[in-house]
């Protein structure tokens, strides 16, 4: 009874929308594929990786540093993910885009010493530099909390083993402590990743011509507003469904070790849904398909 | 670190065994004294086995010995060499753990290899000696299996292949049968003794299982309050125990008030000679093994100091252990199996003790002892 209310309604919404008088269809329709809609598209996809592989890099180091045994390594991490989680993403993305108005040059040197490098701001952090660095920075604060999380959920007695066979604290980290941690780490990150993919649009403000700032320079052309708004949202599930399942695959990769046996994927659920069409008698279990080949099962 | 794999022999090559030394080592932890001075010697390819009941300062002195934890005294010395403050990931040392800790990421070859990439040990080289290992272990058929996929023995087994593949100077186990049910326990136990022997390494080991230490051991140190109670060959340690605390803690003891006369202890009726020959007189409690307790022959109902009710049997094998009522205690006593069955429970017996040395144990509190 539910289920019929609830499909009623929803296809309610569908109809008007699809029958809006002032909707015009066709305008998504011919907007879609158009050249700078596709070229936003390819920013966004570059402004998001950049920004997440900054998050992912700066933010494991700012996780390690955090649970540094050392009170100055671990106070500097702790004041870093205060401030860049303690501040919207909006007004970082706006102060580096801005930051030319108060710091004109922007110089490197070392103190005392005639090695001095500067150049001007403005070329140094372009729009798409500011987005990145506002993004990126902001999301190393998180990734830090996450990756933090991972670290503290491998046990110790991993790490006890690990010194036990030589291993510097480093390596350890690399090579025991972090694989494990990965399996806690990955579906938060691809959660991340997902929201970086749409936090992106917030480029807009540092007029970098990402999927949004491109569908609404269009829209200020010739005021199909709602209409383009459509066309960008399609781009952004259509991509953020790409992402969902490659995250499925990573979280598999990273889940080996864990579970007795890894349960098969969609494809290979849907193999063996054919195989049980065509063949009638039930086949023994080692005829099979092939379990998912465990990678990294190659000893080196 | 040498790392030929002298020719003919597919064994692993045996390092020679170091002497490994704790000096007067101690550690407290905010306020609580753990480890009050442990002084101990381990012989090159000496088998140590530290005894205790939790909290005794056992596993202190094990990862003392390890370098996971700092000493607040003392030193550690591996074959002549002080590596007090070498940190563990340089000690050169093989520790197998009671959780396993098996890496879960890797399959058990690469387990056992991974150690082995930190030695500058070549590729070819880690691979034969991985493989050696597993099958000194008895685990070759499992080899790429992940630790999940094995028995918690055969993950042991995994983790003392581990150990031993870095031909580490010092193995060292932390209660490594604790997590195991009690007939892997066993053979485990054996195994490991096995595998110690054919490489020589001078190995701690760390347990509350006085039959594991017994069992496997060259010596036991049994422990409490973090000091050595007494440090002896196994047979010592159980039939000549140094303290009341090593009598009561190793094997069964009866608990039989009595008085100290001249040089000997009087226990309903029986003048047994003592250990401590200093005793003054006055009563104490004497510390009597079951195996010391005799049938001396069918009991009436005349009640007599070592005149009781069997109340119950449990067989043992070739021994039985019988517990007899005597109307005031309850004893223990070890007698033949076809003694044993001669009397079920409810049978009248009459007990004696055979006059072996024992210990005995001074209630501190009581006021009136001499």
């Amino acid at each position: 009874m539910a289920a019929v209310l609830v499909l009623a309604i929803i296809a309610g919404i569908a109809y008007t929308m699809a029958t809006a008088p002032n909707l015009r269809w066709e305008a998504v329709g011919h907007f879609l594929f158009q050249r700078l809609i596709l070229q936003g598209i390819v920013i966004t996809l570059e402004l998001t990786a950049l920004a997440m592989l900054i998050g992912i890099v700066l933010g494991a180091i700012v996780a390690v540093m955090r649970l540094s045994p050392n009170p100055v390594v671990s106070s500097v991490s702790w004041c870093y993910i205060w401030f860049f989680r303690g501040t919207p993403v909006l007004v970082q993305i706006f102060f580096w885009y801005n930051l030319a108005t108060v710091l004109p040059y922007v110089g490197l040197g070392i103190p005392f010493t005639p090695i001095h490098w500067q150049a001007p701001t403005n070329s140094l952090i372009a729009p798409f530099m500011a987005a990145t660095l506002g993004l990126g920075l902001n999301e190393a604060a998180y990734m830090a909390e996450i990756v933090r999380a991972g670290i503290i959920s491998v046990e110790h007695g991993q790490t006890e083993a690990a010194q036990a066979l030589g291993m510097t604290r480093l390596l350890v980290m690399r090579r025991i402590v972090l694989p494990q941690a990965m399996r806690v780490i990955i579906p938060p990150t691809g959660n991340e990743t997902i929201s970086m993919l749409k936090t992106s649009s917030l480029a807009f403000v540092a007029s970098v011509p990402e999927l949004f700032t491109r569908s609404q320079q269009i829209a200020s052309a010739n005021y199909d507003v709602i209409e383009l708004a459509i066309v960008a949202s399609i781009w952004y599930l259509a991509m953020t469904s790409i992402l969902t399942v490659g995250q499925y695959y990573l979280e598999r990769y990273f889940g080996r070790g864990s579970l007795r046996e890894l349960p098969p994927t969609p494809l290979q659920r849907f193999r063996r849904m054919l195989l049980t069409f065509h063949a009638p008698p039930p086949m023994p279990p080692d005829v099979a398909p092939p379990g998912p080949a465990v990678p990294g099962s190659e000893h080196r | 670190m040498v790392s030929s794999s002298s020719g003919a022999s597919s064994r692993p090559s045996a390092r020679a065994g170091v002497e490994v030394r704790l000096e007067d080592l101690k550690r407290r932890y905010a306020g609580v004294t753990a480890l009050d001075g442990l002084s101990l010697t381990l012989a090159p390819g000496e088998l140590v086995a530290l005894l205790g009941p939790s909290g005794c300062g056992k596993t202190t002195a094990l990862r003392l010995v390890a370098g996971l934890e700092e000493t607040d005294g003392g030193r550690v010395v591996f074959g002549g060499e002080d590596v007090t403050n070498v940190p563990a990931n340089k000690r050169e040392i093989g520790m197998v753990f009671q959780a396993y800790s098996l890496f879960p990421h890797m399959t058990a070859m690469q387990n056992v290899a991974f150690g082995m990439q930190l030695h500058r040990v070549g590729v070819a080289e880690r691979r034969k000696r991985a493989s050696d290992m597993l099958e000194l272990v008895g685990l070759s058929p499992h080899a790429h299996k992940y630790a999940h996929q094995l028995s918690g023995g055969q993950q042991q087994r995994v983790a003392l292949a581990r150990a031993l593949a870095i031909k580490p100077k010092v193995l060292l186990l932390d209660e490594p049968l604790s997590a195991l049910d009690a007939k892997v326990r066993a053979r485990l136990r054996d195994e490991i003794r096995r595998v110690q022997l054919e490489v020589g390494t001078t190995t701690l080991f760390v347990t509350h299982d006085q039959e594991e230490a017994l069992a496997i051991a060259d010596r036991v140190g049994v422990m409490q309050s973090g000091r050595l109670e007494q440090l002896g060959p196994p047979m010592t340690v159980y039939s000549r125990p140094a303290t009341p605390f090593v009598a009561s803690f190793v094997g069964l003891t009866n608990r039989l008030n009595g008085v100290v006369r001249d040089g000997a202890v009087e226990v309903r009726g029986t003048r047994l000679p003592l250990v401590q020959t200093d005793a003054t007189n006055g009563p104490a409690v004497a510390l009597v093994r079951p195996e010391a307790v005799t049938l001396a022959g069918e009991g009436d109902s005349t009640p007599g100091p070592l005149n009781g009710t069997v109340i119950a049997t449990a067989f043992l094998g070739a021994t039985s252990r019988v517990t007899v009522d005597l109307g005031d205690v309850t004893v223990l006593a070890q007698l033949a199996t076809s003694d044993a069955a001669a009397h079920p429970a409810g049978t009248r017996v009459r007990l004696a003790l055979r006059p072996d040395p024992v210990l005995i144990e001074r209630d501190e509190a009581a006021p009136d002892h001499g």
